[in-house]
Order: C-alpha cells, then sequence, then structure tokens
C-alpha cells in the first residue's frame, strides 16, 4: 500500500525528522562458537554478525601469497520479508556480499597474514530498509570483537530523497516508494569512502546534500558502535569495584 | 592511567604523536599520529606505546613454548596444530628418533599431543616447530584445555608467580603454551582448582593486583597446601 505523503508537516511516516536516524543497538560478543560476534537492531532490522579466522584459506588456489582475504557472506533468512524469501544466495544478495567485502577489506590489515583469509557472515533475520549498511556496521563490530588489527572501524548509512526532500536513513515505505536511496559506508578516521551506490535519480546539488547527511549520520553510528565495543569491558570494572 | 584497570583502547584511536612517541607492537602510524591497531590494552614503557590485544589468534614467534596437535603424518614431516592461523610443520630432523623414510606414523599419529618450540617464521607465515630441546617431548596422559592466547601472560604471572601459586594450591603439574594451550595433569579436585583459578583470570584479565585475589581464592578451596 503506498502511503499518500511521506512527510506530512515536516515530520516523516514514523515521526522523524529529515536528518534523524532510526533507534539504533549495537552488542557485540553474544555468539560463543565464533571468534568474534556483533547483534544489531537497526529500526526494524535485525541483524548478526559472525567473524571467523584468520585462518588458512581453502582451497589454495584462492589464497593470496602477501595478504589475507576477506570473505563475507550477506544472507537473509527466509522470514525476515513479507512474502517469504527462498532461501539461498541470489543475484542481490551475491552482490552485498561482494561490496561488503570489498569495503572491509580495506578497513583490516590485511597484509599482517599473508595466504589467510577472514570469514565474515551476516544473517538478517528481520528486514526494514538498509540491510546492507546494519550487516557492514554489525560485521565491522564483529571484526572489532575478534581482536583482527584494523586500520579503522568501518561505518555505513543511507540517505535518500522522498517527497523530493533529502532525508537520512530510509525506512520501508521511503524506500519502496521514495525516489532515491544511496547507502554509503565511509572509515571514520580518514573519512574515505568505501562504499557508494544509488538506486534512483539526483540532481547534483541533492546528491551531494544527501551525501553529507549519510556521512554525518555514519559519524553518528560509529559512536555508538564505539559504545557498543568498550561495553563488553566495562561490566569487568564493575565487577572488581 | 586508572589505578584498578588498564587502559583499554580500539582500533584506530589515536594514542599520541610520533613527535614524543615512539610505536610499539599493536600500533601503527599514519600522517604523524600513533594509533592502535586492535581491541587491547594500552602499556607504556619509557616512550614507546604498546598495545597488548585483548582478543585474537595467536601469533606464533620463534623460541615461543607451545603445545602442538599432531593433524597428519606424511612422509617426512608431521603436520601440527598449534592454534596459529596455519599449520605448522615438525620436519623428522627435528624430532629425537631416527625416523625412517614413510616411517613417521610409528612415532606420532594424528591427534597426538606434543610440547614444542616454535623453531622458524618466514614471511609468507611458513611455521616450524622442533622437539630438539630439553623439555620438549610427546605428551601421556593428563587434561589440555585452551584459553584466549592474549591471556596467557597472566596466567603464567610476574616472573611466574600466578602460576607458581596455582601449582602449589593444587597440587597439579602445569605446562602453559604460549599459543592458549594448557596442559594439565594431577587429581581430579585439583583439576577442578586449576580450572577455576584459570576462569577467574579469564573473566577479569584486564584488572590490577589479579594475582592476590586469585591467591585468596585458591586459599579459600584448597584441601591441603604443600
Amino acid at each position: 500500500m503506498k502511503p499518500e505523503k511521506l512527510i506530512v508537516d515536516g515530520r516523516r511516516l514514523d515521526g522523524r525528522g529529515p536528518s534523524d536516524l532510526r533507534k539504533i543497538k549495537i552488542e557485540a560478543g553474544v555468539l560463543h562458537r565464533a571468534d568474534g560476534s556483533c547483534y544489531l537492531e537497526w529500526g526494524g532490522n535485525k541483524v548478526f554478525a559472525a567473524v571467523y579466522g584468520p585462518r588458512e584459506a581453502v582451497p589454495r588456489h584462492i589464497q593470496n601469497p602477501l595478504r589475507a582475504i576477506v570473505n563475507a557472506r550477506y544472507n537473509m533468512a527466509a522470514f525476515s520479508v513479507e512474502d517469504r524469501k527462498r532461501p539461498g544466495p541470489d543475484r542481490r544478495s551475491v552482490e552485498i556480499s561482494k561490496v561488503i567485502s570489498e569495503a572491509l577489506q580495506r578497513c583490516i590489515l590485511t597484509e599482517q597474514f599473508p595466504r589467510a583469509s577472514v570469514d565474515v557472515c551476516i544473517e538478517v533475520l528481520d528486514a526494514e530498509a538498509g540491510t546492507r549498511c546494519a550487516g557492514l556496521t554489525a560485521a565491522a563490530v564483529a571484526l572489532v570483537d575478534a581482536g583482527i588489527p584494523m586500520r579503522d572501524i568501518p561505518v555505513a548509512c543511507a540517505a535518500g530523497k522522498i517527497d523530493g526532500q533529502v532525508v537520512v536513513d530510509l525506512g520501508k515505505e521511503e524506500d519502496n516508494f521514495g525516489q532515491a536511496d544511496l547507502p554509503i559506508a565511509i572509515a571514520p578516521r580518514t573519512g574515505e569512502v568505501l562504499l557508494l551506490q544509488m538506486d534512483g535519480h539526483l540532481t547534483v546539488e541533492e546528491f551531494n546534500r544527501a551525501f553529507d547527511m549519510a556521512v554525518e549520520g555514519c559519524c553518528k553510528v560509529s559512536e555508538i558502535q564505539k559504545k557498543a565495543i568498550m561495553q563488553r569491558y566495562h561490566t569487568v570494572d564493575e565487577v572488581i569495584e | 592511567m586508572d589505578q584498578k584497570t588498564r587502559h583499554v583502547v580500539i582500533p584506530s584511536e589515536c594514542l599520541g604523536d610520533t613527535g614524543n612517541s615512539r610505536a610499539g607492537r599493536g600500533t601503527f602510524i599514519d600522517h604523524g599520529k600513533i594509533y592502535s591497531e586492535h581491541l587491547g590494552i594500552l602499556t607504556q614503557e619509557g616512550n614507546i606505546l604498546q598495545v597488548v590485544p585483548l582478543k585474537g589468534r595467536y601469533n606464533p614467534i620463534p623460541g615461543d613454548f607451545v603445545i602442538a596437535i599432531v593433524l597428519e603424518a606424511m612422509q617426512s614431516s608431521w603436520l601440527v596444530d598449534i592454534n596459529a592461523p596455519y599449520p605448522a610443520v615438525l620436519h623428522v630432523n627435528e624430532a629425537p628418533w631416527e625416523v625412517e623414510f614413510g616411517d613417521t606414523a610409528k612415532y606420532l599419529n594424528t591427534g597426538d599431543s606434543l610440547l614444542a618450540r616454535v623453531l622458524s617464521v618466514d614471511e609468507s607465515k611458513k611455521l616450524q616447530i622442533t622437539l630438539n630441546d630439553r623439555n620438549l617431548y610427546k605428551i601421556k596422559g593428563g587434561n589440555i584445555i585452551e584459553v584466549d592466547p592474549s591471556i596467557v601472560p597472566r596466567i603464567i604471572g610476574k616472573k611466574g608467580s600466578m602460576i607458581a601459586n596455582i601449582k602449589k594450591y593444587s597440587r597439579c603439574r602445569i605446562f602453559v603454551g604460549q599459543n592458549g594451550r594448557i596442559w594439565i595433569d594431577g587429581p581430579v579436585d585439583g583439576i577442578e582448582l586449576v580450572l577455576l583459578a584459570i576462569n577467574k583470570i579469564e573473566s577479569e584479565a584486564i584488572s590490577y593486583g589479579l594475582t592476590d585475589r586469585v591467591e585468596g581464592l585458591l586459599r579459600e578451596h584448597a584441601k591441603d597446601v604443600r
């Protein structure tokens, strides 16, 4: 069902302003069998990320003698969307796996682990627009939790255009019936862009504004990520005091 | 620095300037600034900044004492797992026996455990271990547990104070490998005591004064002390 208007009196359907993010909750180290893990809730998105390795890459021919390879696997659960999603990799999830792998690879110090692979599994349990941003953000926290050396903690956020107005972090209706969607991932320390995709149409001015708003959103999410990582070690202090 | 807990840093956290400090292990330099490379504890020795990892894989260094598990017996060598990202090779020349070509499985086979030393690590991280040294041999009996390699220094303690305490109160024989594997042999209640102590060290690894607290715990639970 398409709503008549996506913005009413300057407020979006869920009551947010143009530059407000949805609610984000991040928890690190939730899975015991993985080397590192993270659970993330971003609005209605629920995402688990698990990291394994670095470990020797198999089969042998995929090894790189100079650096580690990063294998991210993005997967949506059959029950994550309204109509049942046919399980298994499809065109969309293969693409997202590839772009997330490349974004993460840029931040990991891969040259420390020649011939190895770092495997990242991203499972989307519940989807509500912006799962690739949520998946990448969760994967970054899981990598830190696994103790993998990194030059930066990547973070992602989207911006877009709805009812002719540029807004940050699109919700489900906004994504489905909006005019454009621009997910980006950055390395917050350097400001380097790790991922940039666009769906729909934007003018140059709109693109620039959307880009700036998404970067601003990334910075906010980055703070939440860092807090979530530190949280794991705060509980230890409390026990002692 | 806080007296009670150590300073925990996360990757890409700025630690200082190259002008007044030097970058040690676990750090990298970018545009004249020193950054942490992984989640760990910041330590400063003189003007050298180091980050000791809190989690992560074992990074083998030549000379490390490790507990290895044999994966496969090959024609003139064994493939062993030392908990590193890569399997290590134990060549027959590095074993204390006269092994005929193809007879490797007579001496060591899949699943056997060894006390070994890391012999070499080359630039593509090919690992070699050796058994040709004092106190290196195949393990018979006992139990092996695994902990995070980053807390091994805490289990050993300053000049071995922590491990000496654990041995004293539990009456167990213990070997701690740098790769996070610990071999324990002794009476059942002694082993339980060791596990109790190691669990406490694991959960409070980043705090100060741990040796005293663990000794208190051991004294409370120990049956008799030699």
